[in-house]
């Protein structure tokens, strides 16, 4: 599935705890591929994940707007703010619950949930409402992740 | 609106799963209510694999699962307030 974007569509990134290394590489790369694909991209994060996304993206190349995790949650969940496009990193349990939630919120939005980490064979079997899956066991190593997102998001061949 | 961490929290499970939080929410409580991601609490939305099961002890007490993207998930007691009113109200008997 290619991911062009409709003009203005929104794509949320709903980040994780930023203990797995990868989380941020993989973040910077997806909000810059698909504000390529024509997304209005929005990071959402506590202000330890928008703060490294920040730091390491000092000229706004990739992270567009950013939004807290609470603030975000609720203004989705009052429909005041939408998205066609929703991609959840999890690397931990919290990170199912904040994917199954906006799966409840946000019932039309194409949902991917990247599964990332040491555990991430068995938090992904956890996954049991409708979306698209990346599940990789990694954390330091971006690669095998990065690729495993290109495939979901039709960028495939033109990476390879 | 009361916030969660000023209400002197009871925490009665850590780093919890989804699941064993709404295992022991209803083993523990004999009123038991079903709500939905999103549903407004206190100063939060509550996070969760639907339905979130909410319980009331005491007709005093609401016990609920809170979740913090790096601690993850606590199960905790606390006063309820006008929300064990609301609760009752909005929330629902059956899963």
């Amino acid at each position: 599935m290619t991911t062009q974007a409709h003009k203005d569509e929104s794509a949320l990134l709903v980040f994780g705890c930023p203990e797995v290394p990868v989380q941020a590489a993989i973040g910077l790369y997806l909000a810059g591929r698909l504000a390529e694909d024509g997304y209005d991209v929005v990071t959402a994060g506590n202000p330890s994940v928008i703060g490294l996304l920040r730091v390491s993206d000092q000229k706004k190349h990739y992270i567009g707007k950013t939004v807290d995790l609470d603030r975000c949650i609720g203004e989705v969940s009052e429909k005041k703010r939408d998205a066609a496009l929703c991609v959840v990193f999890a690397h931990n349990d919290a990170g199912i619950s904040y994917a199954a939630t906006m799966r409840y919120l946000l019932p039309e939005a194409r949902l991917v949930v990247i599964v990332f980490g040491r555990n991430a064979e068995e938090l992904a079997a956890g996954v049991e409402f409708p979306c698209e899956k990346v599940m990789e066991k990694a954390v330091h190593n971006p690669g095998k992740l990065k690729k495993g997102i290109d495939e979901v998001f039709g960028w495939r061949a033109s990476t390879s | 609106m009361a916030c969660i961490d000023e209400l002197n929290p009871e925490v009665l499970l850590r780093g919890a799963s989804f699941a064993e939080c709404r295992a022991l929410v209803e083993k523990r409580c004999r009123e038991v209510y079903y709500v939905d991601p999103g549903y407004a609490i206190f100063d939060t939305h509550l996070i969760g694999v639907p339905p979130i099961a909410v319980g009331v002890e005491e007709d005093t007490f609401i016990i609920l699962p809170y979740t913090k993207p790096c601690y993850g998930t606590f199960l905790i007691r606390v006063p309820g307030g006008e929300e064990v009113e609301r609760l009752r109200r909005k929330g629902r008997r059956r899963p």
